[in-house]
């Protein structure tokens, strides 16, 4: 029988005024919680957010999120045949679903409040 | 409409891989103002920061070197076809900036004080700085940012996509991006723009590359009217990994270790099929890239491929002991992965790897276009069909001072700008649309462009799958349709995936149509329809946009001069 990752991901750009989302994923061994993500997106709903750029080298730094309120890179944790809690960082400023502000802030873009 | 927020620069540069660091602390040392903006965060989205190995320059610190003999061994792997006057720019200067660098603090590996060269296959003798093996994209990386940050003209902010360049009375006048933070447009307005977007293996299924590297330059330069040139040699590296899943590193870590251990190639009969195709490895790693592509492509044809469809590396006759000295703590990285090289081999295939076509650049960089600078894996022409290892880095170094430094003289000498608002007023649109409310998968879209770029534009072509390609792109061109499709709110992927989409399927195009124009094979470019390499292709092809339409034309390559002397 073909094994299941079940990510419960957090979803919303406030955090008070979120809601969670349920994804079934086919597992592999080996793979990460990126390839996971990366696996909902084009399958099931592209609007989910994750930051991430090198996908594999471990390199860029950018896919922390939290899995099971620790603070891991997507793209070297394991995804694992249960259920997995997915939600963004939470010292961080929210962006959008799992996508928070992580920049140095002399590289942030000011943007006037609307 | 959203009212864009406003940036007023010197220069502009797009991209923070080490070609658009180099050029912006250049600009900013000449005296200019700089807005260094990336998609991504600053200096870490590219394939600068990916870089595992070495840098090629004939510094002559460990042995006799001259930049003369580079200089020739660039041009012979480049199969006729390189820009003589790039490839002289990228071997001459190389020297100035690796000494820069080195004076920057990065650490190239020394021995007794002299800068240590290792040697790489086209190369005639040790030329290929590093360092510690597999860290010199980080070291480079974090050295151009910790210059960058120290530069108070330079002023850099991550999260801003560039959608379309900026243009007026036939001029480049700076961009419009997108700012992914908040889902803003902005205009930059800018005396000069520099793209140093990076190259385009994105497109490719299998690839080594990040998510930012689908050829955005390409686009947005072609877009604005500047041509590309050799955009059908997209360079291959044979032996990516494919499988078991490897995690936490590149795919393309498994050269080195052929380097030092041999290895063996094997098909899924276990045999060690390199014979066949007339080298006999025995053991050792002397099979070209090339060679080793067309080989492993052809045993998975033939049904002799791995489960995941390559074929096996095997370290299994190496004693245990000597793995351990050779791979050293990647081993129980690979452990962490579950493999074992005393117990399997594992899976690999050929995958996307560097681009050497790219936007046509004069030696100071500038585009056609009046205002428009390349700079890095962006420019086309230097490395002519076919790359040496170790140039992309030094490429993006020289290459990206270069364009700094045009820069700064065209801002001394350039009054005010004229306005953009029209071209402006497009993009800025294009950012805040409200998207059709039902629209497709756009993840699922570009992996299905992957995929058809990978089954008919991969490193062996025949005119079938290109044009079987060319109806797919064209297929998909249509669907995407000409409104972004989400909302344009901070981070929203389906958007961002729109304007990845756009990019991908214009270069997809061009790469597509210049292979299937080029009847003949000449190094990245195989047709299995046009074997063999033939003079009347001596041409770069040139690419240009002409209201709205792809349009192709061949130019004597500049190197057949130097080559009949
Ligand atoms: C895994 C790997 C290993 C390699 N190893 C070597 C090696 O050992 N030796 C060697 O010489 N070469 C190597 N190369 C090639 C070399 O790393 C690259 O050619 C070189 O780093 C390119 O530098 P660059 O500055 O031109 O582009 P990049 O470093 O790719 O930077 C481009 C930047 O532009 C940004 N960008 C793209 N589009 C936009 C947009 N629309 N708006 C804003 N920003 C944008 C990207 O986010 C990125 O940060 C390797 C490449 C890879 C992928
Ligand atoms: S995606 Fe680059 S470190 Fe995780």
């Amino acid at each position: 029988m073909s094994e299941i990752a079940t990510l419960k991901i957090w979803r919303g750009s406030d955090k008070a005024n979120g809601h969670w989302d349920s994804h079934q994923v086919p597992f592999e061994r080996g793979q990460s919680v990126l390839d996971g993500l990366r696996w909902v997106r084009a399958r099931i709903d592209p609007t989910l957010a994750i930051r991430f750029s090198c996908i594999n080298a471990n390199a860029c730094k950018e896919c922390m999120v939290e899995v099971d309120g620790e603070t891991v890179y997507a793209c070297t944790a394991r995804l694992e045949p249960r259920e997995m809690l997915l939600t963004p960082l939470s010292n961080k400023k929210l962006v959008r679903d799992l996508v928070t502000e992580i920049a140095p802030p002399a590289e942030r873009f000011a943007v006037r409040e609307k | 409409m959203t009212e864009p927020m406003r940036v007023e620069t010197d220069v502009l540069v797009i991209g923070s891989g080490a070609a658009g660091m180099y050029a912006a602390i250049e600009a900013a040392r000449a005296g200019c103002n700089v807005f260094l903006i990336d998609r991504s965060l600053i200096g870490r989205g590219g394939a600068t920061v990916m870089a595992q190995m070495t840098v090629a320059v004939a510094l002559g610190d460990e042995g006799p070197d001259h930049w003369s003999h580079h200089y020739q061994d660039t041009l012979t792997a480049g199969r006729g076809l390189c820009n003589e006057a790039l490839a002289r720019l990228l071997t001459e200067e190389g020297p100035a900036c690796i000494k820069e660098m080195d004076a920057w603090g990065v650490g190239w590996a020394r021995k007794d004080g002299k800068i240590t060269s290792a040697f790489a296959p086209g190369h005639d003798r040790p030329r290929c700085v590093y360092v510690d093996f597999l860290s010199t994209g980080p070291a480079v990386s974090s050295t151009l940012r910790g210059v960058v940050n120290k530069t108070k003209s330079i002023t850099r902010k991550g999260d801003l996509c560039v959608v379309d360049l900026l243009k007026a009375d036939g001029i480049v006048t700076g961009a419009v991006a997108w700012h992914l933070g908040s889902g803003a447009p902005v205009t930059i307005s800018a005396k000069a723009t520099i793209v140093a977007t990076g190259g385009l293996t994105r497109l490719y299924r299998r690839n080594s590359a990040s998510s930012n590297m689908g050829g955005d330059g390409y686009a947005l330069a072609l877009r604005a009217g500047a041509p590309l040139l050799d955009m059908e040699f997209v360079q291959f590296f044979p032996i990516g990994h494919l499988a078991p899943r490897l995690i936490g590193m590149d795919p393309i870590m498994w050269d080195p270790f052929r380097y030092k251990l041999g290895g063996k190639l094997l098909n899924n009969r276990g045999e060690d099929f390199t014979q066949s195709y007339g080298v006999t490895e025995d053991g050792k790693y002397i099979i070209t890239r090339d060679v080793a592509t067309y080989a492993i492509i052809k045993e998975v044809g033939a049904g002799r491929g791995s489960p995941h469809g390559g074929v096996y590396l095997s370290f299994q006759h190496v004693p245990e002991a000597k793995l351990r000295e050779a791979f050293g703590p990647v081993i129980d990285r690979l452990a962490e992965n579950g493999i074992d090289l005393t117990k399997q081999a594992v899976e690999v295939a050929p995958i996307a790897h560097y681009h050497m076509g790219g936007v046509q650049a004069d030696v100071g960089m500038n585009t056609e276009v009046p205002g428009l600078l390349v700079a890095g894996e962006a420019v086309g022409g230097a490395n002519g069909a076919n790359r040496l290892s170790g140039n992309a880095i030094t490429e993006a170094f020289v290459f990206g001072r270069e364009a700094g430094r045009t820069a700064a003289k065209r801002v001394k000498e350039m009054g005010a700008l004229p306005s953009s608002s029209g071209t402006a007023r497009e993009a800025v649109a294009l950012i805040s649309s409200d998207g059709p409310g039902n629209s497709p998968n756009t993840a699922e879209m570009l992996e299905a462009l992957q995929q058809t770029m990978a089954d008919d534009v991969g490193p062996f072509r025949n005119g079938d799958g290109l044009v079987r390609a060319l109806h797919r792109i064209k297929d998909m061109t249509g669907a995407i349709g000409s409104t972004p499709f989400g909302t344009g709110a901070a981070f929203d992927m389906q958007r961002l995936d729109w304007f990845d989409l756009r990019n991908m399927l214009t270069v997809a195009h061009v790469v597509t149509q210049a292979a299937l124009n080029r009847t003949e094979s000449r190094g990245a470019h195989q047709r299995e329809d046009f074997p063999g390499m033939l003079p009347e292709w001596n041409v770069n092809q040139i690419v240009r946009l002409e209201r709205g339409n792809i349009a192709i034309a061949r130019e004597p390559a500049s190197v057949s001069k130097a080559a009949a002397q």
